[in-house]
């Protein structure tokens, strides 16, 4: 049962020498080997690879060392560069490809003594709400595999919420972490943009994307969070703020620590069982200390719109590498035009090419006055809507996710009512904050209910203490998809 | 109906730096296709920018030696096109704020001072270069990613002459910086050309066509040349410009159509989200101030002025700075500089040629030059001697005064021992005597010759022919 631990379990068993990181990687393979055909939550693994990880891990502690994650197996979203493994971001089109370099939370990790291993499903270059824009097939809610994990970092929710690795890493543009965390009922933190290098994470939207932690509970999202985070010299926009020490936000204490809740998030379509377990939760902060406060986010309307603006705009010029001249699958033309319609077109999924569409056309001449350069204006008032707020408050709490997870092909028809399941999350990186979501219940019909909450730039130490005290006080983490 | 041009420049440079611009990769000419590459500047999946520091430095350095301003804001963006040679897809560039604004260059056009304002110079990265073989085509990205600085002027030019000075104007005032080594046949400098025509006295401008693939400065004189008188038939014909691109053909010394504004790009430019505003700070830009160097013209009007040369060493000193400068060193306290530039040109510049030297690897100061010149000039040596010391100094780098000391050089001016040379050369040379003495003078240069030789030209030719006048006469 080695793979249902978390990280510090396994790191204090591995500490005491009660167990190897062979026998906690061999315990995660055995289990994507076990479940993962009905999940999908992994394109590919390399045992060998991770196994090798793991002997090293195992012969570093042998001869006295010690670091924050020796010996842990994490396993990585297939839209992070790993030097000498596969990577396809879900998509067909990049055909073979190997990365040469590692991202450089890669590094950090394989620094910390972490096994990195296998390539995560997700949408297809992050986009999508679902999980089901997947070269690879989609990934399946391990707590009902008829439903959809979320997205675009499915698998990296599957993975942990099914025990198939300790942690794993994934990828948030508009709630990519923290809305498939919420519907396979685990924990995801997506970090202040500038916290954590983007190097070597193929980019969505550049000015959106951010690297974050899955895990179990929240005392692990500190761990990973503490191993990524930090300055870097490969990524202009990262941030050079010192790292504070994230394991000391975790006092259990939220004693006046001011929650709001915007009046704008109560909107139509919010499940009431979502609405129910949500307004539980805040309950349950309030009664351990917090005050809990209504603010307001005028612009909260907006968001869907102005992301689907600037996201796109960035991505249509993003994703213009892949065209099969240096790398990646090739369809043969008669010219470069040619060669580039046919392998774009043939390489890309629907909801990618809907977006660079989308994207080129916002930011077509004539047309980007209208959209793109507004939608910059609105995105300035929507983070200023957040840093009003955070005058008032320390944290705002929302569901994460207006309803827990639909069924496969619930929505695939219907891309804008696709793009609204993202309401809750998308603002948080529209502003460059952070937030986490936590398990915080369950529906009737057994699918896992995520708490979010949202802090100010930098604001990580209060996220996870709130998240952390939460979590002391109820067991909803603790809950585990039966998949025997 | 009289016609003028109004042509405007745009000047891709390429900066010398050691590296490339977003990436660690060599800057480097002449390698082995696809050697000088990483995953950065092969536009990898997941990878980043990170500006050069050099490359920004050399970019305010260009600024201020064009006379321009630097804002103290710049930012990067992104163009968005397809070409195989472009590895990302978009290339990086400053669409409108770049880091450098309304500046100007002077030159030399017809013994006229003339000024062509700068619009901009902003920084972008260059591309990967395209080859294509019998039934396949390759790209060589060693120069994708190498900083590249795009000088735009206004359209002050009204002539290919115009044009073609102010580009070499240009390239002196980039080589003299250490921005640029400007070789047109390495590709680091490349040009196009915006042309338009009207009736003189016309306010409006006509259309304006844009000509590319010009590869030398004669090029866009002759492609300039060329279309003005093009566009102007055009016109006298009663036919109507379109705006349009159009290709230079250097050996058929024609421009042929490329495309018209109907199917010109729409490169969607925006904002690069990659990459950081650049905001120069007060103290780094006094910094790079202080680095500016005196541009060539100023520099050639200043050496005529102050050293009061001819304008053709003035010229030398320009196109050769170290020469310049090592003139400039000697001349300090030199009655007549002129001298030090005679010594400098005529002999050290051909004696570095010779040798394949430079000035750099000189083994003797400038000073010395000032000394050998001294010595000349208080009769100490004949100028013939002094040739043979400065062969000396040159090789072994010794001050002129040893060499001579050491050589026995010093010119024999004592008169009794000039005296038996004197005798010696008359009684040697009977016939030419007798004919001095008969009434032809020139033989007794003759005789003059014979003692300064005797001499091993250490005799003062000036003593040499007084004493032997004296003593023939006698």
């Amino acid at each position: 049962m080695v793979h249902f631990l978390t990280i510090h379990q396994l790191l204090e068993q591995l500490r005491a020498g009660e167990l190897s990181s062979r026998e906690a990687t061999q315990a995660c393979l055995d289990r994507v080997e076990k479940v993962d055909g009905r999940l999908n939550a992994f394109i590919s693994v390399d045992a060998t690879d991770a196994l090798a990880q793991a002997d090293a891990a195992d012969q570093s502690r042998a001869a006295g060392e010690d670091l924050p994650m020796l010996g842990v197996p994490v396993a990585i979203k297939d839209v992070l560069a790993v030097k000498d493994q596969p990577l396809n971001c879900a998509s067909k089109i990049l055909g073979e490809f190997n990365s040469p370099y590692d991202a450089t939370v890669i590094q950090k990790l394989r620094a910390a003594g972490a096994v990195v291993f296998g390539r995560l499903n997700m949408d297809e270059f992050a986009m999508g709400s679902s999980n089901e824009n997947s070269a690879f097939g989609p990934a399946r809610n391990p707590w009902n595999t008829d439903c959809i994990p979320g997205g675009s970092s499915g698998g990296s929710a599957v993975a942990v919420a099914a025990d198939e690795c300790i942690a794993s890493l994934g990828s948030d543009t508009g709630g990519s972490i923290r809305q498939p965390a919420a519907l396979c009922g685990c924990v995801g933190l997506k970090p202040t943009y500038g916290r954590v290098s983007r190097y070597g994470l193929v980019a969505f939207a550049s000015s959106l994307d951010q690297v974050g932690p899955f895990t179990k509970d929240v005392r692990d999202a500190a761990t990973l969070l503490q191993v990524i985070a930090g300055a870097d010299e490969q990524d202009s926009t990262n941030v050079p703020e010192p790292v504070p020490d994230y394991s000391a936000a975790l006092s259990g204490d939220v004693k006046g620590l001011r929650i709001g809740l915007p009046r704008e998030y109560q909107v139509e379509g919010l499940d009431p069982e979502v609405k129910a377990a949500t307004d539980a939760a805040v309950k349950q902060l309030e009664a351990l200390g917090a005050e809990v406060k209504e603010i307001s986010l005028p612009h909260t309307e907006y968001a869907i719109a102005t992301y689907y603006i600037i996201a796109t705009a960035e991505a249509s010029a993003n994703l213009a590498r892949f065209e099969g001249v240096r790398y990646g699958a090739r369809l043969d033309g008669a010219d470069p035009e040619e060669m580039n319609r046919k392998t774009r077109g043939a390489g890309f999924g629907e909801e990618v090419k809907r977006r660079i569409i989308l994207g080129t056309y916002v930011l077509s001449s004539g047309y980007y006055d209208a959209y793109y350069l507004r939608a910059q204006k609105v995105r300035t008032l929507i983070r200023q809507d957040f840093l009003k707020a955070f005058e008032e408050v320390d944290l705002i709490a929302s569901p994460t996710t207006p309803t827990p997870a639909f069924k496969i092909g619930e929505k695939t028809g219907d891309p804008l009512q696709m793009y609204l399941s993202d309401i809750y999350t998308i603002s948080c990186n529209l502003a460059g904050l952070c937030g986490i979501s936590v398990p915080c219940g369950f529906s009737k019909a057994g699918l896992p209910i995520g708490l979010q909450l949202l802090g100010k730039p930098f604001g990580e130490p209060d996220l996870l203490r709130a998240a952390h005290a939460y979590e002391q006080a109820t067991d909803w983490h603790t809950h585990r998809p039966n998949l025997d | 109906m009289e016609y003028e041009a109004v042509i405007g420049l745009e000047t891709h440079v390429q900066l010398k730096t050691r590296t490339k611009m977003w990436c660690g990769c060599a800057n480097e000419y002449g390698a082995d296709a696809n050697t000088n590459v990483c995953p950065v500047c092969l536009g990898l999946p997941g990878v980043l920018p990170v500006p050069n520091a050099e490359a920004l430095r050399l970019t305010a350095l260009t600024g201020f030696l064009l006379n321009c301003d630097v804002p103290s804001y710049a930012k990067w963006d992104r163009k968005n096109y397809f070409y195989p040679d472009n590895p990302k897809n978009y290339q990086l560039t400053q669409l409108d704020f770049p880091s450098t604004i309304t500046g100007f260059v002077e030159f030399e056009l017809g013994g006229e001072l003339e000024s062509v304002r700068i619009n901009r110079a902003h920084l972008e990265e260059d591309v990967g270069k395209s080859f294509h073989f019998a039934d396949y085509s390759g790209v060589d990205f060693n120069r994708a990613g190498v900083p590249l600085l795009e000088i735009v002027t206004e359209p002050d030019i009204t002539s290919g002459d115009m044009a073609y000075e102010y580009l070499n104007a240009l390239k002196s005032i980039l080589e003299y910086g250490g921005v640029s080594d400007c070789d047109m046949e390495k590709g680091q400098v490349r040009c196009d050309v915006n042309i338009s025509v009207r009736p003189i006295g016309q306010q409006e401008l006509g259309e304006k066509i844009e000509i590319k693939n010009m590869n030398s400065f004669s090029g866009v004189r002759r492609a300039a040349e060329y279309e003005i008188a093009r566009q102007i038939e055009v016109l006298e014909e009663g036919g109507q410009l379109v705006q349009e691109t159009r290709r230079w053909d250097d050996d058929a010394g024609i421009t042929d159509s490329m495309r018209t504004k109907e199917d010109a790009h729409d490169y969607r430019y925006f904002p690069d989200p990659d990459l950081m505003p650049h905001r120069p700070s007060k103290e780094w830009l006094e910094a790079i101030r202080e680095e500016v160097v005196e541009l060539p013209l100023a520099r050639e009007r200043r050496l005529m002025e102050q050293y009061e040369l001819p304008a053709g060493d003035a010229d030398v000193f320009v196109g050769d700075a170290a020469l310049g400068n090592y003139f400039e060193e000697a001349a300090k306290g030199l009655k007549n500089p002129k001298q030090a530039a005679n010594w400098v040109i005529n002999n050290l510049q051909a004696k570095l040629v010779e040798t394949e030297t430079s000035v750099a690897d000189l083994k003797f100061p400038a000073v010395a030059i000032g000394e050998l010149i001294g010595l000349v000039e208080g009769g100490q040596i004949s100028s013939k001697i002094a040739q043979e010391v400065f062969a000396e100094m040159f090789a072994s780098g010794k001050s002129p005064a040893i060499i001579v000391e050491e050589k026995g050089l010093s010119q024999v001016s004592d008169s009794g021992e000039l005296e038996a040379f004197c005798r010696e050369a008359i009684e040697a040379n009977p016939g030419p005597a007798d004919d001095f003495r008969n009434g032809k003078e020139a033989a007794l240069n003759f005789l003059k010759g014979q003692v300064m030789k005797a001499s091993r030209g250490k005799a003062n030719p000036q003593m040499v022919g007084e004493l032997l006048a004296k003593i023939l006469n006698g």
